[in-house]
């Protein structure tokens, strides 16, 4: 019982937490400055590992739908496939996860240290509202990241899946691309993908600052609030989902 | 004797079950070195964040230029702070910036001032505290003592009228405690500032304070300058001003008897 | 400021890289084109029975897709299927009186629409039913209808 309450709380908690950001936003907003150099910190340093995940995903699944749909002769779905794999789920959601695991547990232990070497109090002193200085431009780089790190995703692993397929198992290239465009809707199947990986980027952005502005002002609290993080986000990345799926299709 | 610049009256604040102030009434006078000084855990640095904001107490009221701080809203808080310098314990400098940044950020912040008149304001602070060279450095390169001087020259850049000083002389060796006692003391009169200053090192803070505050279980238990409390005939006052280890601060935490604890958990095994 | 300046041009090559992504992904893999042909004229079509034929199927003549299926509805008075063809306003000169058949792309493959021209003089306007219509061919139906007769023929 009081876990669920613990649970419940943090759930309001967090979710106040987004209403005070969303009132400091437009504030924040005046400052793209602070912001670019979240997405820098947040997007542009993580794009290293997303592309390498990428081309690997991409890769495996080219390999993979290829053994088996040669099997049935369906070699030429092998693009549809992949691209709908590739869009629907695999890139938002492997995309989120790994940002958590990157982007997210620096976040939060990043706040976490300012927490406790009190330079967010320091800002407080100073008149400079840490929420509008510090916690809402690394949220809103997060947002902003994602999907356009979950987009890079899914073309490396396309290209990925299609080396496999077509320079390594021998697919005819045009078989390759010519299933694609009917097969992949544009909203259903490529903007629901850009739809999840928008709510990702908000929930990872979201946890990790809550996470790290409400850590314990200690060495430990901090490492908890970053190994939390990084649990909190991939479960509700997956939970949310589901959730999207439900409602996209 | 003139108005008081900060009025605390009849202040109350718990943590949790934990009373840390109790009924705290304290005048504060301009231009004066005020101390703070307790036992660890008494809520001295508490009183600190009370004063400036940063908490808000559960009963009582205190007033700095006449508006009474817990009702003021965060407009009205943040005009308050503009005229506050604050210097934490380790610093807080903003690790992502260097020195330079650091003490120029109030100022890009606060001001539209053009970029030399910063420059040159940053620097004059850094000449005051002795680190002009050190301009360029970031502050993870800084030792503890040249941290909080930097924090120091940040505090006073936008020429505040109060400055509170939140344990200046902890873990610093005796230069750095002497250059830092020092600047408190120099910018206090050089500025014309009203410095509050937190801490438990009697020696150093006697030298500089003009008025000490001695707290002890959310209440003041002492008031004076350092030559009045050292004759002061109070118990505790002489306990805390003298360094002993047992009197009316027990050396032991509250426990039970420990024979009897020894032999309940022998029953137990 | 130097650093600045290369904190600033990573991202925005960041930024530009993520972007380009996203429209090629949406441009080169999808029916895009499927939502963007506006300027079509429609016809509608009745079917007895449509099979799995969706919205934004490819409308087909000799092969190759001239327009699109934009809407399917129920007609509850005759029973039957009405689908709406939106084509291409390039072919405006098909004769009136083409007809229109449900096909399948390969064996087990996604349903469309295909036209077969006629011989009239007169073209298909904006508005006008295709009267000469063939339903989809349903799989389980043909099956069915294989065996009954293969059983039929061994009674006899």
């Amino acid at each position: 019982m009081n876990k669920l309450t613990d649970f419940l709380r943090n759930f309001g908690a967090a979710g106040l937490f987004l209403g005070k950001i969303l009132a400091a936003t437009p504030a924040s907003l005046l400052r793209p400055g602070l912001i670019m150099a979240q997405i820098y910190k947040v997007g542009a340093n993580s794009l290293v590992l997303i592309m390498m995940a990428g081309l690997f995903v991409g890769m495996v699944l080219g390999l993979q739908f290829y053994t088996t749909l040669a099997k049935f002769g369906a070699e030429q779905s092998l693009g549809a496939v992949t691209v709908l794999a590739m869009v629907r789920e695999l890139g938002p959601v492997v995309t989120a996860l790994l940002f958590a695991g990157r982007a997210g547990t620096a976040l939060a232990s990043e706040i976490g240290l300012m927490k406790a070497t009190e330079q967010l109090a320091g800002m407080e002193m100073m008149a400079v509202d840490p929420m509008r200085y510090v916690v809402v431009p690394r949220f809103l780089g997060c947002f902003i990241a994602l999907p356009l790190l979950t987009g890079i995703f899914n073309l490396i692993g396309l290209l990925g899946a299609w080396f496999v397929a077509v320079q390594i198992m021998g697919l005819d290239g045009g078989q390759f691309w010519a299933p694609m465009p009917e097969n992949v809707d544009v909203y259903e199947d490529v903007l629901g993908g850009v739809m999840k990986s928008v709510f990702f980027g908000a929930a990872a952005g979201l946890l990790a600052v809550y996470e790290g502005y409400n850590a314990y002002p200690t060495a430990e609290g901090v490492s908890r609030a970053t190994t939390r993080t990084v649990v909190i986000t991939a479960m509700a990345v997956l939970v949310l989902d589901y959730m999207l799926t439900a409602l996209l299709i | 004797m003139t108005e008081p610049l900060i009025e605390i009256r009849d202040l109350h604040y718990r943590r949790g079950d934990k009373v840390i102030f109790d009924g705290v009434d304290l005048d504060i006078h301009a231009g004066k070195v005020t101390a703070f000084m307790g036992p660890s855990g008494t809520g001295k640095t508490t009183l600190l964040r009370l004063v400036t904001g940063q908490l808000k107490p559960d009963r009582g009221t205190v007033k700095i230029w006449g508006e009474n701080v817990p009702d003021l809203d965060r407009e009205a808080l943040y005009a308050l702070r503009q005229r506050m310098g604050m210097l934490f314990q380790n610093g807080a400098l903003l690790t992502d910036l260097s020195v330079y940044e650091n003490i120029a950020f109030p100022l890009r912040e606060h001001t539209d001032l053009p970029e030399t008149l910063i420059r040159d304001l940053v620097l004059m602070k850094l000449e005051a505290v002795g680190l002009r060279g050190a301009w360029s450095m970031m502050p993870s390169e800084l030792s503890g003592g040249m941290a909080r001087r930097v924090a120091l020259a940040r505090a006073i850049v936008m020429d505040p009228e109060i400055i509170f000083y939140d344990e200046p002389f902890v873990g610093l060796d005796p230069i750095s405690m002497g250059v830092i006692v020092r600047l408190i003391k120099l910018l206090n009169d050089a500025l014309g500032l009203t410095s509050i200053v937190v801490s438990h090192d009697i020696e150093e803070i006697c030298t500089v304070a003009d008025h000490l505050v001695l707290l002890s279980e959310g209440k003041i238990v002492g008031e004076g300058t350092a030559d009045e409390l050292r004759d002061s005939d109070s118990e505790w006052v002489k306990q805390f001003m003298e360094g002993l280890a047992d009197g009316p601060v027990p050396f032991h935490y509250p426990a039970p008897d420990l024979e009897q604890q020894m032999l309940r958990e022998g029953d137990d095994a | 400021m130097g650093q600045g300046k290369s904190v600033e041009l990573a991202t925005g090559i960041f930024i530009v890289l993520g972007l380009l992504a996203l429209i090629f992904l949406t441009t080169q893999t999808t029916n895009i084109e499927a939502y963007t042909n506006g300027d079509g004229y429609e016809v509608t079509a009745r079917f007895s029975n449509i099979g799995s034929l969706k919205p934004r199927a490819p409308v087909t003549m000799a092969g190759v897709t001239i327009g699109r299926v934009t809407d399917i509805r129920f007609d509850p008075e005759r029973l039957d299927a009405v689908v709406t063809l939106s084509i291409n306003a390039k072919y405006d000169q098909l004769p009136a009186d083409s007809s229109a058949s449900i096909l399948t792309a390969g064996l087990l493959g996604e349903k469309y629409v295909g036209l077969e021209p006629g011989a009239d003089v007169v073209y298909l306007q904006d508005g006008d039913e295709i009267l000469f219509t063939q339903s989809a061919v349903v799989l389980e139906n043909l099956i069915s209808k294989y065996l009954f007769d293969s059983a039929s023929g061994e009674n006899e």
